[in-house]
């Protein structure tokens, strides 16, 4: 099985400033068809400069980035946004809708971008939009909605177009318990039908559905592993109620 | 489990039996439920201190039973109970301890410790969501109290990143 996505010493220095500063410093990540990976780590790790290079939104310094087998770190800006619109979903820690789009057309423009018919594409939106219960929303301006919703909406947008890798920073960042575990629901959902996920998350629970939890501490992987799951939990393993 | 034992006592007299599924009802599968030889031990103890009393009652082709009730002496300490205010959760620190003082003993790094905790974290709190699950929505008690330990849970992670933050 080839992995949809790999990374090999990848490495990112940020240049623009007076003194150079080394964000990322030679990762090497694999994640295989399906795989559900957390990255987590505290801020100024590089968790962001580290799935924005992966989803081609920053340029890398040194290393290489694999997608689908395929060399990417080496393309040019629009061969990278033909990409994107292919294979790859990604959801912003700032959502990204177009303001002056239905919050419905921002979900269904990725899936027709993406060569979807619009038959399909509207079936698609529909049932993002119902999964987030964003359904009576559809005819909304992005501007009507609040955080949580529009949050929910750029979601729905990133899985529009069914891409082989979905890239998400912190996406549940705005979002009040309930609107979480809606969110946790299509997470779970997408995920169990095959989609592959890389998340940047500090929701412990976000990160405890992923197979996969990366670490990353000064721009570097500092743990990798799977989350064990034991199945004798209750509460009173963290509450004591004497 | 001295107060709870009282407090569904103030609600009315119970054999032990029935306190234990009292306790099983309130909090669903979300938190451990005592065994029965421990409700009987404290309601052994809480007689003694005459906080509750009991009554044999006979049943037909079996043992008696002794049916409890609680006592003027344990509804004032109940209502006291009730009344003060309550101490906040206390941290469990022993891994704080280990983080501060393992590396001096030279036996761990400190990075291994914090991946190897981040770890056990996790795999509660995925527990927590399996349990969740399968948690009826309408039996809110065990809800919250899911909840609760998930939030709980949540700033011991934060709490970690700080310290790799400042220590590792
Ligand atoms: N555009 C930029 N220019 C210069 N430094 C940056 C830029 N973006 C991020 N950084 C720096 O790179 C490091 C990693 O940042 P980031 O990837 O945003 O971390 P995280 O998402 O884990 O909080 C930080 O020290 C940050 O200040
Ligand atoms: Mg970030």
């Amino acid at each position: 099985m080839t992995p949809v996505l790999k990374t090999v010493r990848l490495v990112k220095i940020y240049q623009d400033g007076a003194v150079p500063v080394p964000a990322v410093r030679g990762v090497d990540l694999q994640v295989e068809p399906g795989e559900f990976v957390a990255i987590m780590g505290p801020s100024g790790s590089g968790k962001s400069t580290l799935v924005h290079m992966l989803g081609g939104l920053d340029t890398r310094t040194s290393g290489e980035i694999w997608l689908d087998d395929h060399r990417v770190d080496t393309l040019s800006e629009s061969a990278w946004a033909l990409l994107r619109r292919k294979k790859i979903g990604f959801v912003f820690q700032f959502f990204n809708l177009v303001a002056n789009m239905t919050v419905g057309d921002n979900v269904e423009l990725p899936a027709l971008l993406a060569g979807a018919s619009p038959k399909v594409a509207r079936e698609r939106r529909e049932s993002l939009l119902g999964a987030l219960n964003l359904g009576e929303r559809a005819d909304a301006a992005p501007a009507q909605l609040s955080g949580g919703e529009q949050q929910r909406v750029a979601l729905a947008r990133a899985l529009a177009n069914q891409p082989s890798v979905l890239l998400a920073d912190e996406p549940t960042g705005n979002l009040d318990s309930r609107n979480t575990r809606d969110v946790l629901r299509l997470l779970g959902d997408v995920h169990k039908e095959g989609q592959t996920i890389v998340m940047v998350t500090h929701d412990a629970r976000v990160a405890s559905l992923a197979d996969r939890v990366v670490s990353l501490f000064d721009g570097e992987i500092a743990d990798d592993g799977r989350i064990a799951r034991r199945r004798t939990g209750t509460v009173g393993e963290v509450i004591d109620l004497r | 489990m001295r107060l709870h034992l009282l407090a569904l006592l103030a609600k009315e007299p119970a054999h032990g039996y029935e306190l234990k599924q009292a306790l099983e009802q309130t909090f669903g599968s979300a938190y451990p439920s005592p065994n029965i030889g421990q409700i009987y031990v404290t309601l052994g103890r809480l007689e003694k201190d005459g906080l509750v009393r009991a009554v044999d009652v006979e049943q037909s082709n079996r043992p008696n039973k002794k049916v409890y009730y609680l006592t003027a002496k344990g509804r004032e300490l109940l209502t006291t109970w009730v009344d003060e205010p309550t101490e906040g959760p206390r941290v469990r620190d022993e891994f704080f301890m280990k983080l501060v003082l393992a590396p001096l003993t030279g036996i761990a790094d400190r990075m291994a410790l914090i991946n190897r905790q981040r770890r056990h974290y996790l795999s509660l709190m995925r527990d927590l969501n399996d349990l969740l699950s399968r948690t009826p929505p309408t039996d809110r008690v065990a809800m919250l109290l899911i909840e609760g330990a998930m939030l709980h849970l949540q700033a011991d992670l934060d709490w970690l990143e700080r310290c790799q933050e400042d220590l590792a």
